[in-house]
């Protein structure tokens, strides 16, 4: 179905092993166990290249931040953190524990990102679901909408976030200039949006905004699949568009609304650049995630020890969420694929 | 037709393993020809491309000189810490870079800059061509330091003459109760909506370094310091909330100071202010680059105002030792190029040049007898660096200082803006950021 496109290079590999016809015609000159080890051996070398750059981009980082959660790194031992001294679990009691200033505010950031994950999500569902299904019918303009509706998701996340700062300005800023100069909105009020209670309010526009063209695309791509005559079976029975698109297309999309959540919740929990981007390198407290509060911790106090050691509990803590997800919801790949 | 197909996919196999292993070969750095070396210059000028365009006539007398080219990156205040940072974690960074100089011991404990002594020192021609209290920031106090001094800077206050006047103010103010006081009288609705669209007083409100100059300043003033003799953070004791409180009430309290100030983070955006008319006073260390650069004539320079007119000693601080450093990299592949390009920057004509584009004070005493350097802002400002400066603390953990504190005040700031700040609001921020200080230490 429409995961196709999430998937990577070894199952890509898989298949070509595939093609490799198995028992057959001997090769000449060659005895069966040669055949034999050469033919186990070849998923394998197919899959190395992308194993060796998997190690070296992502499990290499990600085992050298499990070490540094254990030792205590700051800038004394920076240059030769090999020799830092190992602490055990004290980066962890020192940001676990609630009674300190960190650990309190390591626990209400985890409830705040969940929070914003949630909204994000939802939003960028509810948006990519209808846009899916408002261009799933055929009307002209469709394809300069769908071009349109893209735009966010094709921009580099940069441009999109600070020209969004820019917006967001209490002085000069475009939002202001509609809600306040033009429609009054607000009395004689110039509200911030960038600082205090409003900041978290206007990061998740920005990231719902950046967001919902990817659950676009992927729900319009598995509305595609979906055979027309459902429908008009459904149409004769007298189902209403409600009915079905309840009982229709929701349930022939399930599997790629699973892994579509999925993806998008790790990606807004694990969210950097929009925050930093709009505040800079301290978020206000309003509206301090997980990530960037692991940056201060890491950067802004240079105690990376400390930011490791919630960098580990964050890995371990969607780890079990994915798995948990994965088992429970996601379709069973032999039985719905 | 499998035979083929299968050596193919051996054939594609290998060729990928190989690929991998070779970029892997090549990803380190590129060998810099010997001749060339690369800087890192802090944004002395009006912006990253004014800064470039005044240091080249330097640079290209360098190379002139000793056929030495130099490849020049400006980086601007809010990335330079973190980008020195990455060079210093990584191992990977340029030749030669300019510090802000209150870092200069928390760089210096990194170990990756090369200590100044033997060739170096000899280079830049011993520490007595500098000036004493800039040289004292090149590292901890009995260390060898690790940066030499660049450009010299200290914090006085500019205001806006055409303003002054029209409000009826013929002196700029010595204490601080003049000071809040003229401020109130420079805050007015001049449109007539109901609202002040001049302000007293300007500052960039999320900028964190200039935030916490002000915490250590005002703490000083007031009879405070940020850490106790013993060397444990006070960032929450009394004469610090009281100083910490007298800054963020020009906006919470006095209102002589745009809430829109919170979100500036640009030193340069207050200037503006300034220039515009939009605000009457600021507190800067070297803004007459920008005046300049927008013929901006109507300006007065003034010291900082003090609790008391003639107070001394610490209670007498209107800036800390404020400038720019210089440092060579240890991990310098081109040491003997990056020496030479030190000792060039702080050569008596170079300072001259230099320190008279960006309006800063020359750090060598044989460059500050030049003409240039003989204005009444000059002289102003090399009175406060002289006698009202202390210098911020030179401990290692002065970097997180500097973040924790900026940052607390940034955030006071923001809640100014967008409400009301207590007392005991400022008091648990600088807890909050006192706690954070002592964890990390």
């Amino acid at each position: 179905m429409s995961h196709s496109a999430l998937d990577s290079g070894p199952a890509a590999a898989g298949s070509t092993a595939a093609l490799d016809p198995g028992p057959g015609q001997p090769e000449a000159g060659s005895t069966p166990q040669l055949r034999k080890r050469r033919r186990s051996f070849l998923p394998y070398g197919l899959i190395l290249p992308a194993a060796i750059l998997e190690l070296l981009i992502h499990i290499g980082p990600m085992l050298l931040g499990i070490w540094i959660a254990f030792i205590s790194l700051t800038q004394l031992n920076l240059t030769n953190w090999l020799n830092a001294p190992f602490v055990g679990l004290q980066n962890f009691i020192n940001g676990l524990n609630p009674e300190s200033t960190i650990g309190q505010a390591f626990f209400s950031t985890v409830g705040r990102t969940l929070g914003y994950t949630i909204l994000v999500v939802g939003f960028s569902w509810v948006l990519g679901m209808a846009g899916a299904v408002f261009l799933s019918s055929n009307f002209k303009g469709r394809a300069l909408l769908r071009t349109f509706f893209l735009v966010p998701y094709a921009l580099p996340a940069y441009v999109g976030t600070i020209a969004w700062a820019f917006m967001f300005n209490q002085r000069d800023g475009a939002v202001n200039q509609i809600l306040v100069d033009t429609f009054r909105l607000f009395g004689d009020e110039r509200p911030f949006w960038l600082l205090g209670e409003n900041s978290f309010g206007a990061m998740v526009v920005v990231n719902v905004w950046q967001l919902w063209p990817f659950a676009f695309l992927m729900l319009m791509a598995a509305l595609q699949n979906v055979p027309t005559d459902v429908y008009e079976a459904a149409a004769i029975d007298g189902a209403t568009l409600w009915q079905q698109f309840r009982r229709i297309t929701l349930p022939m999309v399930r599997p790629a609304n699973g892994v579509l959540l999925m993806v998008m919740s790790l990606w807004t929990f694990n969210q950097f650049n929009i925050p930093f981007v709009l505040f800079g390198a301290s978020s206000p407290n309003e509206a301090t995630l997980i990530s960037p509060l692991i940056y201060q911790n890491s950067f802004g106090s240079w105690n990376f020890g400390l930011g490791g050691a919630m960098s580990v509990l964050l890995l371990i803590a969607l780890f079990i969420a994915s798995v948990f997800y994965i088992r429970m919801v996601l379709p069973k790949g032999a039985d719905n694929d | 037709m499998k035979n083929p197909l299968k050596a193919l996919s051996a054939f594609a196999a290998t060729a990928a393993v190989a690929l991998t292993l070779s970029a892997c070969g090549a990803g380190g750095s590129p060998q810099a020809s010997s001749d060339t070396i690369t800087y890192w210059a802090s944004d002395q000028g009006n912006s990253l491309d004014d800064t470039a365009a005044k240091l080249k006539p330097t640079l290209d007398r360098f190379t002139e000189k000793t056929g030495v080219k130099v490849q020049l990156e400006v980086i601007s205040w809010t990335d330079l810490y973190n980008r020195i940072l990455t060079a210093v974690t990584s191992g990977d960074g340029p030749d030669v870079l300019n510090i802000g100089n209150t870092w200069a011991v928390t760089l210096q404990e990194t170990g990756a800059f090369e200590p100044v002594e033997g060739e170096l020192l000899e280079a830049v021609g011993g520490k007595d061509r500098f000036l004493k209290t800039s040289w004292s920031t090149g590292g901890a106090e009995g260390k060898t330091p690790t940066s030499v001094p660049l450009y010299g800077l200290a914090y006085n206050m500019y205001y806006n003459t055409k303003l002054f006047k029209e409000a009826g103010i013929e002196k700029a103010p010595t204490t601080w109760d003049e000071f809040v006081a003229d401020a109130k009288k420079l805050t007015k609705d001049t449109n007539g909506d109901g609202k002040p669209d001049q302000w007293g007083f300007t500052a960039a409100g999320a900028s964190v370094s200039a935030n916490s100059h002000q915490a250590f300043i005002r703490g000083l003033q007031n009879g405070g310091s940020l850490f106790d003799d013993g060397g444990k953070p006070t960032f929450d004791s009394d004469p610090q909330v009281e100083g910490v409180k007298q800054f963020i009430d020009l906006m919470a309290t006095h209102k002589v100071m745009s809430p829109s100030d919170a979100e500036l983070s640009q030193g340069s955006q207050k200037v503006d202010n300034v220039i515009n008319g939009k605000a009457a006073m600021m507190f800067d260390q070297s803004p007459l680059k920008n005046f300049a650069a927008r013929d901006f004539k109507d300006w007065g320079v003034a010291p900082i105002p003090m609790m008391s007119a003639g107070a001394t000693g610490d209670l007498g601080t209107q800036s800390h030792v404020a400038g720019i450093n210089l440092s060579v990299f240890k991990n310098s592949d081109n040491k003997a190029n990056a020496i030479k390009l030190a000792a060039f920057l702080t050569s008596d004509e170079e300072q001259v040049a230099l320190n008279k584009a960006y309006s800063s004070l020359p750090v060598v005493t044989a460059a500050s007898s030049d003409a240039a350097f003989q204005t009444e802002e000059v002289k102003a400002k090399n009175d406060a660096l002289a006698n009202h400066s202390v210098p911020m603390p030179l401990i290692a953990k002065e970097g997180q200082m500097e973040t924790l504190t900026g940052t607390a005040i940034k955030n006071l700031f923001a809640k100014a803006a967008t409400g009301t700040v207590s007392e005991n609001d400022i008091r648990a921020a600088l807890k909050d950021a006192n706690n954070q200080m002592a964890a990390a230490q």
